[in-house]
């Protein structure tokens, strides 16, 4: 098996980006008829590699062989004439264009797009792809948008696909029909490389494994004589508890109540359908469900920043039992009454932090109406600043440097650091982990399980269904603004939960048929996109 | 009684300068570029072409030997050329330096005016001429002659009456709709105003399209300024004569959705209600003809509202109109 010829092979590639090594002497073998998943932490130098095959960074040293011949990946033209393909974490697509436009885009031969179409419609029969080559993208799902990515590279011919961290935005039904596609296409005889930090995704997809760890080759294993463990292990460099605790809730006490909570955005849609749930004192609830299914508007309308529908109700019960409605009360003194709302957006800066502003004035952005002199308070945020640097293990040259400057990781530990200092009573916090990997979200799940044994009522919006599944007491799974059902996060099932995510019911279990009767039979069975 | 004979070809000719504009115009903005230099581009090649054929008709020594082929190409290429170059100023600035395309472009449309008002006053004191105007009436007789023979009536009135610069405009337009919609090129200049990274990554060189589009776009709006004194003005040139019809082609680009083929029926309409003031009893009170004035510009707004509201997609500027392109450094 070994003596074949390798689709791709890197040997000994170094790259610098000024003083940072980001790959050092870095050797990897692709085959045909296989996928590779090549693993690591975050900073590791896995995009960076796949980059130099894509041909949007040049080597500084080492060789790369396609089909045992030598090659220089010049321009990302020269790495589709050698048959590489790959689909980026972002998608590249025109919203406007159809499918078929967007897949022809920027090839050379003549416009004509009826053969577009016709050998767009062979690659779809030929793989098993679900696509009208002549939608436009803005009307598209995320599963679909990247099925238009990979239809994209093989109408070039690519035989050799990088994709990177494909599964990211996908629910689980999703990442089932791609792997089925991925096996399709490796049955095929194409050469697949997948980019992840999932283990379950490793060990459900691919053939062989390589790991990196900080731009350095840690080595490469059979995915079918190996764990969970080990890999983590390798992509570590030390060992690592793979088990996020979750103590026994103590004394849960009702904290916030929501009762028929309705929010509509500016053109009418409903955003938020009648939602009603409650979150306990020392209890952390998950909130699942696909991107832009309502999470958003539903913690800010806990934040007090969204504008909610006649007949919503948001109570916070303190904790000698008295009710104070939130529902019409200023962001600031919901802010007071200690709800505290740390979320992360997609470009993690946009909401929270200052980019340009250091550590400390960050810090301040809570504080600063504190106090009663004309002049802020300086000492107390940098004291705040000093403290978060330490307990969270902030990797910054000083408190002084600008946020924007830190990496992703760490901007989201001052983040969430910060509201964590300010002793929430609840705490809300949306995709904290987004993008971290393994040891920094570990941190963060620590951060959220300290403050839900100090008697937090933690609400926590997730895209990771397995950290939800360990991580939560129970989880409220949204679906197109309603509620899909809440289970205990206790033997909860993955696939039950996607398919909730999907279907407002799903296959709801017994807890939550009490929540859900009187909606469901308004719904009627209803489907829901 | 509203003489529709009569006021057709009116608007026609006053169309013909917007279309020039919005043809060019919208060329550019496909690429992602808002030029809000187009007023003073269109300065810029009325000038030049002025310029050229001053000095050629200067040059005879009797203007009856004035030869028919120069006399359109002398001012022909100077407005290209001028225009080119106004064009080529604001990609240097807005795609190569990257500087904020609504402030480039409103500098180039002051600096475009006076360009054009300094070189008219210098060559009105160079002509000597009594009244403050240059008068090039043998070039314009080329620019003016209508293209077609015409024995046919209100048909010929209607139809055939232009000289050869309208036909032109209108062919541009609809090429430029064909180009747009139908090619590789078109597709990919498109995409590149829409999403500039995507086009990158698809290995379209992004530099290159939106300097070819915005010069070419130029080009095109300089002509219109060509037009305008050579045709519809009778060759003569007096300083700020050309007011405010640069706008009035921006307008006159989102009225038509960016789209070139409907300008072409949308300029003449807009011509129509530039001078309906003339054609509509106003009574004594001059402030009515400049209420009616404003009817172009208002029809713009309601147009803006009712393609806001309807929020298709398809409708919708470029998405990345003005703003710059900066490639992914990671």
């Amino acid at each position: 098996m070994e003596k074949r010829t390798a689709a791709v092979s890197v040997r000994n590639v170094t790259k610098r980006f000024g003083p940072v090594l980001a790959n050092d002497k870095v050797c990897l073998d692709v085959y045909r008829g296989e996928i590779l998943a090549l693993l690591g932490e975050n900073g590791s130098g896995k995009t960076t590699l796949m980059n130099m095959l894509s041909g949007i960074y040049f080597p500084d040293e080492g060789e790369i062989f396609i089909n045992g011949k030598p090659v220089s990946i010049t321009s990302p033209k020269e790495s589709f004439r050698l048959g590489i393909g790959m689909i980026h974490q972002h998608f590249k697509l025109v919203d406007v264009f159809t499918a078929a436009e967007n897949i022809v885009l920027g090839l050379e031969e003549k416009l004509d797009m009826k053969t577009a179409i016709k050998k767009i419609q062979k690659i779809c029969d030929d793989y098993g792809f679900d696509v009208d080559p002549k939608q436009k993208i803005y009307n598209m799902s995320v599963s679909q948008k990247q099925t238009i990515e990979i239809i994209k590279v093989l109408y070039r011919g690519a035989d050799i696909l990088i994709l990177d961290e494909p599964t990211a935005v996908l629910t689980p039904q999703e990442t089932d029909k791609l792997f089925a596609i991925l096996s399709n296409m490796r049955n095929a005889g194409k050469a697949i490389i997948i980019i992840t930090h999932k283990m379950h995704e490793v060990q459900a997809i691919s053939d062989r494994v390589a790991v990196l760890r900080k731009g350095q080759y840690i080595g490469e294993v059979k995915t079918a004589t190996t764990t969970a463990q080990e890999l983590t292990d390798m992509m570590v460099g030390h060992s690592v508890s793979l088990n996020i605790e979750r103590s026994e809730p103590v004394n849960p006490r009702p904290r916030i109540e929501v009762k028929n909570l309705t929010v509509k955005d500016e053109e009418g849609t409903v955003k938020l359908d009648n939602i009603s749930f409650t979150a306990n004192t020392g209890e952390i609830l998950g909130i699942a469900g696909i991107a832009g299914s309502g999470q958003k508007e539903l913690l800010e309308a806990i934040a007090g920043l969204q504008v909610v529908e006649p007949g919503s109700s948001i109570a916070y019960i303190e904790d000698d039992g008295t009710r104070d409605e939130l529902i019409g009360k200023d962001p600031l003194a919901i802010q007071d009454m200690g709800v505290s709302l740390s979320f992360v957006p997609e470009d993690r800066l946009g909401m929270g932090l200052v980019g340009n502003m250091d550590l400390s004035d960050n810090m301040m952005l809570r504080t600063f109406r504190r106090g009663k002199s004309f002049f802020t308070d300086r000492k107390r945020p940098r004291k705040i600043a000093e403290d978060v640097v330490k307990d969270l293990e902030v990797s910054t040259p000083s408190l002084n440097t600008p946020v924007r400057r830190l990496s992703g990781g760490n901007v989201q530990k001052v983040l969430v650091g910060r509201e964590i200092t300010s002793a929430p009573k609840v705490l809300l916090t949306a995709y904290a982990v987004r993008g971290l990997d393994i040891n920094s979200s570990y941190t963060i799940y620590n951060l959220i399980n300290d403050q839900k044994k100090q008697g937090v009522a933690v609400v926590y919006v997730g895209e990771d269904l397995d950290v939800l599944i360990e991580l939560c007491d129970w989880i409220l799974v949204l679906c197109g603004g309603k509620v899909s059902g809440i289970i205990s996060g206790r033997g909860a099932d993955k696939q039950e939960i996607g398919l909730m995510m999907t279907r407002v019911g799903g296959l709801a279990p017994e807890q939550a048929m009490d929540v859900l009767r009187n909606q469901q039979i308004q719904e009627g069975g209803q489907d829901h996109e | 009684m509203f003489d529709i004979i009569s006021f057709i070809p009116r608007a026609v000719v006053q169309g013909i300068p917007l279309l020039f504009g919005s043809t060019g115009e919208i060329l550019t903005e496909k690429s992602g570029n808002l030029n809000l230099g187009i007023p003073g581009i269109m300065y810029v090649g009325g000038i030049c072409g002025v310029i050229g054929s001053f000095f050629y008709e200067q040059s005879l020594a009797d203007k009856a030997d004035i030869n028919g082929f120069l006399a359109i190409a002398i001012p022909l290429l100077c407005c290209l050329l001028g225009s080119l170059l106004m064009g080529l100023l604001y990609c240097f600035l807005t795609v190569t330096l990257r500087a904020n395309q609504n402030v480039t472009g409103l500098a180039m449309t002051t600096f475009g005016v006076g360009v054009g008002n300094f070189f008219g006053g210098s060559l009105i004191k160079l002509s000597g001429a009594e009244v403050p105007s240059i008068a090039l009436s043998s070039t314009s007789y080329y620019f003016h002659r209508p293209l077609f023979a015409d024995n046919l009536g209100w048909f010929g009135d209607i139809f055939l009456s232009y000289g050869f610069m309208v036909y032109l405009a209108l062919a541009i337009a609809l090429i430029l709709a064909y180009v747009m919609n139908h090619t590789r090129t078109g597709l990919h200049l498109r995409a590149v105003g829409e999403n500039p990274n995507t086009a990158d990554a698809a290995s379209i060189n992004v530099t290159r399209y939106k300097y070819t589009a915005t010069c070419i776009g130029s080009m095109i709006a300089g002509l219109g300024g060509l037009y305008y004194v050579m045709d519809y003005a009778s060759g003569v040139w007096s300083n700020n004569a050309f007011g405010d019809r640069g706008w009035l082609a921006i307008a006159l680009v989102i009225f038509t959705i960016w789209r070139s083929n409907v300008g072409v029926l949308a300029s003449i309409l807009f011509g129509g209600l530039y001078i309906l003031h003339m054609y509509i009893p106003t009574g004594a009170n001059p402030a009515m003809k400049e209420l009616y004035k404003m009817l172009p510009y208002i029809v713009t707004i309601v147009v803006l509202c009712f393609t806001s509201l309807r929020k298709k997609r398809e409708d919708q500027p470029p998405q990345s109109l003005g703003l710059p392109y900066f490639r992914e450094e990671r």
